[in-house]
């Protein structure tokens, strides 16, 4: 696996905050192949924006990583000046935002947005700049770039600006684009467009890409391998088909079980019972312990992270048998 | 947007009209006319023919349209002192006055938004820190006496500045200005200073709230995620955006910066409006007196009204015409 | 049992929390102390012309004058104890200060209620007339006043009570319409209750918290204002002069550097200034319940 795009290994993200420290994450490795889809899992608070944020070196204080290594095609960008990790992020590393109505800035033109990531990394004037930015739109199904170049965020739809941070991605080839639940905030139909484009733009170009989400079902349909992160910490990581087929870990299997799908018609939806554990001091021990139904005394301790067969992980101590969900 | 134009129009006539009512009340109902209006050192004859000019035999109604009239064409009486027309002996001054009042404004802006962004940045640093408590004292020290302290400091004890006057003036267009000379920037200095004070404050502390505002934006995170420098996320996408309230601020308060403009002037015998009106109050230069309370007044509505056309013209929501979507 | 400690002693408790709001009250303590108790603390009494000497006339603080007195301000140009002068004229600033908040208050409280209580015509009328004030700087409206009437204590709390009712105004009515809009309000109007009795006893006890506030903070504004606008030889007379008016006499002096002057009732001002606001800021965060957790 010495060809990954990106590695990051044994992350640990935290947030001294006035009431004491948040891991947000914890201990967190996975890596990413070129041209691959990793799906990051989880629900909400569970850590994967910080997650995201580390790897962009764009934690906000009171948070910082406080330990690990992230691997950018053999360097470590843990230990990049800031400069130098400047000229990784927006080039070799793009990121794209949950909220596409708050990403773009409101008082600038769309063509100023773009030329200006262009230029950050390239020496380029400045119809060169607009060239790569018309071209980038146009990739990702927008009408008449030209045109919209000139236009400012708010004469433009929630799905087109979504496409348009997407654009801006793309503008400099990354290595790896770590999208941020990017199609929450749009509609149904125009979320299938846009994973369907995400999906081709990846395979194309050889992009590695990052798709964090708290839906599994979306996952499902787009990444080769899904990594299941709980309060901070990775809890399940296999392929989509055996972690979907074989869950391995409870809060996993819970996930699964409360996805209407088509397999189990009839069956009753059913919902994970208590609420997400609040990070600030978390007592050891399993986090999931307190709304598992496998738990008992031992798992007052904290599981070790397992591999039970090729390319599978899980944190726990009674992982599902085969068959059984929940 | 002409329903509006049209109904801030009407109301600062009302406005204007409430303040000559006012302006006439004071002088005609509550003072003595022939106390204000005619030279205490005029004689007898000469006070029975201005009553007659002025029409103070006349009944009060009668005597407030002749008012209104004479005011409408300008003529605003003579000023005792000077014995010039007094709307000509103020708009002498007004230049004066409108120079100190935009160097003023300049100062506070290339000032206030360094000092504002900043202590926006780097709200917990000991320098935003003290950014911010100065700008507390910026607003509750009276003007005056920060200027004392100014002339005390600069003037009297380090020798570096004048410490009052307005110092030689070149012209500029046909209108005398100190800024273009090296001794008329000194002279300059300390009133621009004083003045600027307050809206200083107010611009550090309208700067420091936005900057902090805009750093928790995704816009902002969005920025940095682009590898863009700080220098470029913090001089182009905050500032960019801070910029609009800041402006309009400045433009509403630039009425306030002429009417602070008196006791500045008055501090460092600034020739401008606002001394003329200190010393006429002083010395009972009444037509000198009316004449300025309504020519402000009229200044301030029209600034006001000029302030809220421009920036409903500024608006985006307004000038584009809401969004596509 | 501990008992529970009523709001009054929270508000107390919160407020103690500041040492800085207590150095500012402590401060605004002795201030009040020394203007009240002027006659009786003051080396002199500075305006009783047998007690002055013109020989004693400018002298640096410190210095001792013919009588043997000490003016450790320095004294002034008639030979008067700048710090008695300060004395004294701290009474006179804070008079008109107080004077003209309180009865600014009262006027803007008066509007504020009717405005927020009737509403429709009424609420316009008023309303306008707030914002057209509002519109211009509080200089400007307390210089045509002084320049239409004159000088003098009473005609300049007048201006300042035309200058600060608006302020007043406005906020007790932004309160008063929440409040108004909430439902036991609606009810004891349905209830068809006296009108008195519902601005009294339900409306007037919830604009109170951001009114006190708001008159800490003008009660140092109109001190500032009323010192300006006797600086500027518009205020009150020469022959009640506060400390704006003392500034004002050493201004001349200043420039020849006998800088005392103008130079201690200045300081006075600024103290006083100061102490009101460090004051009013901690009252604002223990008062405002958006603040509080
Ligand atoms: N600035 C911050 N200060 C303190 N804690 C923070 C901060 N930012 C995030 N956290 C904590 O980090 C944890 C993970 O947050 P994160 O935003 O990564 O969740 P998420 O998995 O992305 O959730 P969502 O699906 O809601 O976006 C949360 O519990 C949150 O409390
Ligand atoms: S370790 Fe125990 S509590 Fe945690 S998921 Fe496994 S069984 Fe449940
Ligand atoms: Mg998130």
């Amino acid at each position: 696996m010495s060809e990954a795009a990106l590695r990051v290994e044994n992350l640990r993200t935290h947030f001294f905050t006035r009431r004491g420290v948040v891991k947000a994450v914890e201990d967190v490795s996975f890596s990413v192949a070129p041209g691959k889809i990793l799906g990051l899992v989880g629900e909400s608070g569970s850590g994967k924006s910080v997650m995201g944020f580390s790897i962009m070196g764009l934690v906000d204080p009171p948070g910082r990583v406080v330990g690990g290594r992230i691997l950018l095609g053999g360097r470590d960008l843990l230990r990049l000046a800031p400069e130098e990790m400047r000229q990784v992020r927006g080039n070799r590393i793009a990121m794209i935002f949950q909220d596409p109505m708050m990403t773009l800035n409101p008082v600038l033109r769309i063509d100023t947005q773009m030329t200006e990531a262009v230029r950050a990394h390239a020496d380029v004037g400045r119809r060169a700049a607009l060239e790569r930015a018309r071209d980038a739109l146009a990739r990702v199904g927008i009408a008449s770039p030209d045109e919209r170049l000139s236009a400012y965020p708010h004469q433009f739809s929630g799905g087109m600006r979504q496409r348009v941070a997407i654009a801006i991605a793309l503008l400099n080839q990354p290595d790896l684009i770590i999208a941020d639940e990017p199609t929450t905030a749009l509609d149904v139909t125009v979320q299938g467009q846009i994973l369907y484009e995400m999906q081709k733009i990846a395979r194309e170009s050889g992009t590695a890409l990052i798709w964090i989400s708290h839906d599994l079902s979306v996952i499902a349909g787009l990444a080769d391998e899904i990594c299941v992160m709980y309060a901070g910490r990775v809890v399940e990581h296999g392929s989509v088909d055996q972690v979907l087929d074989e869950p391995l870990h409870p809060y996993t299997g819970g996930l699964i079980a409360s996805v209407p799908s088509r397999n189990r018609r009839g069956e009753a939806l059913r919902q994970i019972p208590g609420m997400t554990p609040s990070l600030l001091e978390l007592a050891p021990g399993c986090a999931f312990r307190e709304r598992c139904s496998r738990a008992d005394g031992a798992c007052a301790q904290d599981p070790a992270l397992s591999s039970p067969a090729a390319g599978r992980q899980v944190r726990c101590f009674h992982p599902l048998t085969q068959g059984a969900t929940a | 947007m002409a329903a509006f134009v049209i109904r801030r129009l009407l109301q600062s006539v009302l406005v204007l009209w409430l303040m000559s009512l006012l302006v006439f009340v004071g002088v005609y109902a509550i003072g003595n006319p022939v106390d204000i209006l005619i030279n205490p050192q005029a004689d007898q004859a000469d006070i029975a023919r201005a009553i007659a000019a002025l029409g103070l035999d006349q009944p009060l109604w009668q005597q407030y349209l002749t008012f209104l009239r004479q005011a409408l064409l300008g003529d605003l009486g003579k000023s005792f002192a000077y014995n010039i027309p007094a709307l000509q002996l103020i708009l002498e001054r007004m230049p004066a006055t409108l120079e100190l009042a935009l160097a003023a404004a300049a100062v506070a802006v290339l000032l206030g938004i360094p000092l504002g962004l900043w202590a926006g940045l780097a709200p917990d640093s000991w320098a935003g820190k003290l950014i911010m408590s100065g700008s507390i004292l910026g607003f509750s020290l009276p003007t005056f006496w920060v200027g004392l302290l100014l002339i005390m400091l600069f003037a009297v004890e380090l020798g570096w500045l004048p410490s009052g006057g307005r110092g030689p003036t070149s012209l500029l267009l046909g209108i005398p200005v100190s800024f273009l000379s090296w001794e008329g920037i000194r002279h300059l200095i300390l009133p621009a200073t004083n003045l600027a004070l307050f809206k200083l404050s107010l611009i550090i502390r309208l700067t420091q709230a936005g900057t902090r505002e805009a750093l928790l934006q995704d816009y902002v995170k969005f920025a940095r995620a682009k590898g863009l420098s700080n220098a470029r996320v913090v001089g182009v996408h905050v500032l960019k955006n801070i910029l609009i309230p800041i402006v309009t601020v400045i433009g509403l308060e630039f009425g306030s910066v002429i009417a602070f403009a008196i006791v500045t002037e008055s501090i460092f015998g600034w020739p401008g409006m606002g001394k003329l009106i200190i010393d006429s109050i002083n010395v009972l230069d009444r037509p000198v007196i009316v004449a300025y309370l309504l020519i402000v007044v009229s200044l301030f509505i029209l600034i006001n009204l000029a302030v809220d056309i421009v920036y409903s013209l500024l608006d985006p929501r307004v000038r584009l015409g809401g969004a596509t979507d | 049992m501990e008992r529970e400690p009523t709001p009054l002693q929270r508000l107390v408790a919160d407020f103690a929390r500041s040492r800085l709001a207590l150095a500012g009250l402590a401060l605004l303590a002795l201030i009040l102390l020394a203007a009240v108790f002027a006659p009786l603390i003051a080396p002199q009494n500075p305006y009783d012309l047998a007690q002055l000497d013109v020989l004693d006339g400018r002298l640096p603080p410190g210095s001792k004058s013919g009588n043997g007195l000490t003016f450790w301000l320095g004294s002034d140009d008639q030979g008067r104890d700048i710090l008695s002068g300060i004395f004294y004229g701290l009474r006179i600033s804070l008079l008109v200060g107080v004077v003209s908040t309180l009865c600014a208050l009262a006027i803007g409280l008066a509007a504020g209620l009717c405005a927020a209580y009737f509403g429709g015509r009424t609420d316009s009328v008023i309303m306008r007339l707030v914002d057209i004030q509002l519109s211009f700087p509080s200089i400007l409206i307390a210089l045509i006043l002084l320049a239409l009437l004159g000088q003098g204590v009473d005609k300049t709390i007048f201006a300042l009570i035309m200058v600060q009712w608006a302020y007043y105004a406005r906020t007790v009515r932004a309160t008063a319409l929440i409040e108004r809009g909430k439902e036991y309000i609606e009810a004891a109007m349905c209830l068809a209750l006296p009108p008195a009795r519902i601005v009294l006893r339900h409306l007037l006890p919830n604009c109170l918290p951001p009114l006190i506030v708001v008159a800490t903070v003008q009660v140092a504004a109109a001190i500032a204002l009323e010192a300006t606008l006797s600086y500027l030889g518009i205020g009150v007379p020469i022959t009640e002069p506060s400390l704006g008016l003392l500034i004002k006499n050493g201004f001349d002096y200043m420039l020849a550097g006998q800088y005392w002057i103008s130079f201690y009732p200045g300081v006075a001002l600024l103290l006083t200034i100061v102490a009101i606001n460090l004051v009013a800021d901690r009252l604002r965060d223990v008062l405002n319940p958006r603040l509080q957790q």
